[in-house]
């Protein structure tokens, strides 16, 4: 067995990582790989809530066939690293959809990094990520789209928010295309702000205590990300899970 | 209710309040008039507490207590209403949460109980009513997609639900239509017209005060009350303009 080397800021899907944290379990476990049958439908979720301190590394190799779907969220939220990597090939006509929120506070780097490859024509990706970084956290976001020579018809859409609570949390947004077929759609959107100072006083001015109208300007931002997980108790966990780490942070 | 004592403020080192003193007593609706850039909207965020207007001078006391020594959120808990000109959109939450979180916070900060879901529910639904506002728009996300009117509505719904002690209402007739602006005046009217109430409207024009009478008007001008009267003095200003009743230097 060859003992793979620790990666370095240089390779790009690592750029942002934290080295010291990633030694103390490198190497790390195999991908979990997750196939989906042509036709069939499948739901995953990921709740990445590691103890303080602590490093995990999640990696998902996915295979989705003709015709067939795979949703799939994250919240990305504990240890002092904590890195969620998926790894999607879709078939012809195949569909993925990512829901991910990275909430991050102290000194947490957070990752989710993804690498679609679109092989075969008319399959469509929907990624949806919002990530709250507070006190020296920083939350990236590397997505790759590669879409095959002949993979017509190809839609693939990111959209990428982030909110910063304090000056000194780092946000990283990287969408990366890298395209060889003529008749696709692949968009991509990124912002960075800071919570709305106008809406804060607007509440305010109606009574409510600064920590319950961050909070809830705060759950709204992250609300959609959830909005189609299929299962209902799944998306109540998701959205509880959530919100204690957000109120954790204020 | 509200005694402002020679206020002067300023925003980015500027000055715009320039001793400005106004005393509303329980009972009482005041129009404030004055031209643009007279510091109306000025007045209504410093008394409101909006970062960024800093108080550099002078007093404002609020059933006996100082005005600015509390937040924006205390101000209101003690019964402090502020109409917004421009209300704020909040995307993602919606108007009904947003009201019972406001008002769940304000009774806890007068150690009264949490209102219930259907307390609130049956609160809101009475209110809306009151303004001709569809239940269905209080479902949505705070101001999100509503006309100009539609916003003002909102914010007289929500003055009702809050049920302020004194509101200070910037501009809530612009933007609206006669419709509109009758139901408009008549909910200012039938929230606010109490003996234990006060009101401040601040408005450009006289045609709000058609359907909310006040008791005293003034004119701002300069960042200072420079005339007061009785409703006659509104029917003046529109008939003889800023300019012919307050001096041109002033009105300017």
């Amino acid at each position: 067995m060859i003992a793979l080397a620790l990666p370095t800021w240089r390779d790009e899907a690592w750029r942002y990582s934290d080295f010291d944290a990633l030694a103390r379990v490198w190497p790390v476990a195999a991908p979990t790989r997750v196939t989906v049958a042509s036709g069939e439908t499948t739901h995953r979720h990921l709740v990445q809530d590691a103890a303080d301190g602590a490093t995990a590394i999640h990696d998902y190799v996915i295979d989705i066939a003709d015709g067939a779907a795979c949703h799939f969220h994250v919240l990305n939220i504990g240890g002092a690293l904590g890195r969620v990597t998926l790894d999607v090939t879709l078939g012809e006509g195949a569909h993925f959809e990512l829901g991910g929120a990275i909430i991050g506070g102290g000194h947490q780097t957070l990752e989710i990094v993804t690498t679609l490859n679109h092989a075969l024509p008319n399959a469509t990706s929907q990624q949806t990520i919002r990530s709250i970084l507070a006190g020296h956290s920083t939350g990236s976001y590397l997505g790759k789209i590669a879409v095959a020579r002949g993979a017509q018809k190809t839609d693939a859409a990111q959209s990428v928010k982030a909110m910063l609570l304090d000056r000194t949390a780092t946000a990283n947004a990287k969408p990366e295309l890298e395209i060889y077929a003529d008749d696709v759609k692949c968009a991509h959107g990124a912002t960075v702000g800071e919570l709305d100072k106008a809406a804060l006083f607007y509440m305010a001015s109606r009574g409510m205590d600064p920590v319950t109208a961050r909070t809830l300007l705060l759950q709204s931002f992250i609300a959609g990300v959830f909005d189609s997980v299929a299962d209902e108790d799944v998306r109540a966990m998701l959205e509880t899970a959530a919100l204690a780490k957000l109120e954790a942070l204020s | 209710m509200l005694q402002i004592n020679n206020l002067t403020n300023a925003i980015d080192g500027k000055a715009i309040l320039k001793g400005l003193s106004l005393t509303l007593n329980a009972g009482e609706i005041h129009a404030i008039m004055g031209p643009n850039g007279a510091g109306k909207s000025t007045l209504a965020y410093t008394l409101g507490g909006r970062p960024g207007y800093e108080v550099t001078g002078g007093s404002a006391t609020f059933d006996g207590a100082n005005l600015f020594a509390m937040d924006p959120h205390e101000r209101a808990a003690a019964g402090l209403f502020l109409g917004f000109q421009y209300p704020v959109e909040i995307p993602g939450v919606s108007n009904l949460q947003f009201l019972r979180e406001s008002l769940n916070s304000q009774r806890r900060a007068r150690g009264e109980k949490d209102l219930t879901g259907g307390e609130f529910i049956k609160l809101a639904k009475e209110k809306a009513a009151l303004l001709g506002l569809d239940m269905e728009m209080l479902k949505r996300p705070v101001n999100v997609g509503f006309s100009g009117g539609e916003k003002k509505r909102n914010e007289m719904v929500q003055m009702g639900i809050l049920d302020p002690k004194v509101a200070i209402l910037d501009e809530t007739d612009s933007g609206l239509d006669i419709d509109a602006l009758k139901i408009v005046g008549a909910g200012i009217n039938a929230i606010m017209r109490k003996p234990d109430k006060a009101v401040l409207l601040i408005t450009h024009y006289q045609r709000l005060l058609d359907y909310v009478q006040p008791d005293f008007v003034h004119v701002l001008a300069g960042g200072r009350i420079v005339k007061s009267g009785g409703p006659e003095l509104a029917l003046e200003l529109e008939r003889e303009g800023y300019a012919d009743v307050v001096g041109t230097e002033l009105a300017a």
